[in-house]
């Protein structure tokens, strides 16, 4: 079995809160290994730690008041990122490890031209001199769809279209083609015939390029038609890891069948959806046993007292953190 | 046919600028009571401003707008003030659309006194059963906007659309905001609160899977026109305009066995400053039919072969794809 490219060991990346009320645990013992090549899916709604996961790993955690608690472990090709130095870090940061956000506005420059900033990591990274980077910088505009790449070096991100400027997000994470891109809701702020086109892109400049994607979406749509493997977040935890096709074809997980029978289906005639009921708690103060408890239609007394672990079914790809798993006959028929 | 409680005739809406924004171009929609019509479309596509305009809160450039037979753009303002209290809005963003220095209770309170619709000893209780009425807790009413999540934050929003007890309500991307396990609780109590008092909607949005769960009829908006409207179930499961078709095509489905071919449109939307002459949607569309005529003449919104019910604004909306 190949190596993982990215390995995430009980991550746990903590909050001291205003007026000290508490520390919310936002990420909470996270787990999981990307392999190269792959597309990992990380999937959860507001609040489940999703995106501290992914800021984390880069380590863009503001400390403080963030700060990643001793003993987390975020591994890259063997080497723990958590124990570099500052140096060591910025070589694979942006170089090895690159970053696509939700909202290309406000992660754009504003005053420097989107060449400018493209070859910015060229030039920090490979040594480029300034006509090389922007020579490669119109090469990136062209290689992720831009037209008039040679005009278009020379715009400003406000000069751009939403669509546009997410290409341009593109093009600057993958300048230094990392073998890692983090892609953080990376068509969220854009409309559903753009989204397409950006989902359509990633493909190709995956394939083409050969790197592993660590896809964060609150989307199952957008994971059903992108990921390999999927992440299940809910309350700072993982609770449920699978195939994208052992995930949709059989949820282990009380709250992953509850998240996709909430989705609204385009192929669904007019009717009641199936909502879960109350929301998600507060991360300073997580429910006691399973997290999910409060919400879940099955829960009986130890989910209230005892956490599960992820529990594996089969050959142990598919795991859930849930005693549903151990205990099937506790499963109500007549819920959901 | 039941006489439309809502009639939209040929509403323009342009902003001022060299040359003008023209967010709606003649758009014509009419709604029966008890009914959802959903209005769909992408950013930029005038389907905000639709909704806007026709409760006057902005000014339209032309056309006419029915309310129950009545002329709203002809109104004067003490009869505009009576007709709000008919007509209601419920926003996208609970976050700004709720003031935050108001608990809830007052909140609520405010439309009551400004309509003056309950007698101050009786406040108390008509809140109360608002809140209940959107699914809240008599506590609330003490409460901050800041205090609450999103989702009861935009039950607020709807409680306070219901004080005045409107006929109609355009809902403008309610639940975009929201995360899907209370987009769907919201989504259900919409759908509650219009059979119990039979509301009609305008739902706005621009989810094609969200509206299919709410709306009976469906409008598609593309650069300030309607491109494509019918009975909802017509729509999706026969969709005529190729912009329509594309649309339907990009929503990812949560599948990963889908074989639906994903038609990938190019370019971006055109600016509503400067529509393309001919149909809108022509430089983008992927057509096999697409011709000259489609550079040159822009075509009508028309009753296609289908049903008289379902009309498309394409020369080739009969053609296969």
């Amino acid at each position: 079995m190949t190596e993982p490219l990215l390995r995430v060991r009980d991550l746990k990346t903590y909050f001291v809160t205003e007026q000290g009320r508490g520390t919310a645990r936002a990420v909470d013992g996270v787990s999981f290994e990307l392999y190269p090549g792959e597309t990992l899916g990380i999937v959860g709604e507001s609040g489940c730690g999703k995106t501290v996961t992914s800021l984390s790993i880069l380590r863009l955690i503001p400390e403080p008041p963030g700060h990643i608690r001793p003993g987390s472990v975020i591994e890259f090709e063997g080497r723990n990122l958590l124990t570099l130095a500052p140096a060591e870090l910025r070589a694979i940061r942006g170089n090895q490890i690159a970053m696509v956000f939700q909202e290309p506005m406000t992660s754009l420059n504003p005053v420097f031209t989107v060449g400018d900033q493209i070859a910015e990591a060229a030039i920090i990274h490979q040594g480029m001199s300034r006509k090389a980077a922007r020579a490669r910088a119109i090469e990136m505009l062209t290689l992720v769809g831009i037209p008039d790449p040679a005009e278009r070096v020379d715009h400003y991100p406000h000069q751009l279209s939403g669509g546009m400027r997410q290409r341009v997000m593109i093009a600057m994470a993958l300048v230094c083609h990392p073998k890692v891109l983090i892609a953080d809701e990376p068509t969220t702020a854009l409309d559903v015939t753009i989204q397409a086109q950006i989902l359509e892109l990633l493909d190709r400049l995956q394939t083409e390029l050969g790197m592993a994607v660590l896809l964060i979406t609150h989307d199952l749509g957008v994971v059903a038609g992108q990921a390999d493997r999927v992440v299940v977040m809910y309350a700072g935890q993982v609770v449920e890891t699978a195939s994208t096709t052992g995930l949709f074809d059989g949820p282990l997980h009380p709250y992953t069948e509850g998240l996709m029978a909430a989705v609204p289906r385009i192929d669904a005639p007019k009717s009641r959806l199936q909502a879960i009921p109350g929301q998600v708690p507060a991360a300073t103060a997580w429910p006691s046993g399973c997290r999910f408890h409060p919400r879940c239609p099955h829960a009986w007394t130890k989910c209230t007292i005892e956490e599960p672990p992820l529990l594996g079914l089969g050959d142990g790809d598919h795991t859930a953190r849930c005693w549903l798993v151990q205990e099937p006959g506790r499963r109500k028929r007549d819920a959901q | 046919m039941t006489a439309p409680l809502l009639d939209m005739q040929n509403l323009v809406k342009h902003y001022p600028g060299h040359p003008p924004v023209r967010a709606v171009d003649g758009v014509s929609l009419a709604i029966a009571p008890g009914q959802t019509l959903g209005l769909v479309g992408e950013s930029g596509s005038g389907k905000s401003t639709v909704g806007r305009t026709i409760l006057r809160l902005q000014e339209p450039t032309a056309g006419r707008v029915l309310f129950g037979g009545e002329d709203v753009f002809a109104l004067g303002t003490a009869p505009l003030r009576a007709l709000r209290r008919r007509m209601q809005i419920v926003f996208q963003d609970p976050y700004s659309s709720l003031n935050p220095r108001m608990t809830v209770g007052r909140t609520l309170r405010e439309p009551l006194e400004i309509h003056r619709l309950v007698p101050p000893a009786q406040m108390e209780a008509r809140v109360t059963a608002l809140l209940d009425e959107v699914g809240l807790d008599t506590a609330f009413a003490g409460r901050y906007p800041h205090e609450l999540s999103g989702g009861q934050r935009q039950r607020v929003g709807i409680a306070r659309a219901l004080s005045v007890e409107p006929r109609f309500i355009v809902c403008d991307e309610p639940v975009s905001a929201l995360d899907v396990s209370v987009q769907a609780q919201v989504l259900n109590l919409l759908a509650d609160l219009q059979r119990k008092r039979s509301l009609t909607y305008l739902f706005i949005a621009h989810d094609l899977a969200v509206v299919r769960h709410i709306a009976d009829q469906v409008a598609v908006m593309y650069l300030g026109r309607i491109v494509e409207r019918a009975p909802a179930a017509a729509i999706y499961t026969g969709p005529r305009h190729p912009y329509t078709r594309a649309l339907l095509s990009a929503v990812p489905e949560p599948n990963p066995r889908a074989t639906r071919e994903r038609i990938v449109l190019s370019g971006d939307i055109p600016s509503p400053a400067h529509p393309p002459a001919g149909c809108p949607f022509h430089p983008r569309c992927p057509h096999p039919k697409k011709n000259d005529r489609c550079r040159t003449e822009a075509p009508a919104l028309r009753a296609t072969s289908d049903s008289p019910a379902h009309l498309a604004a394409c020369h080739f909306a009969e053609e296969p794809m």
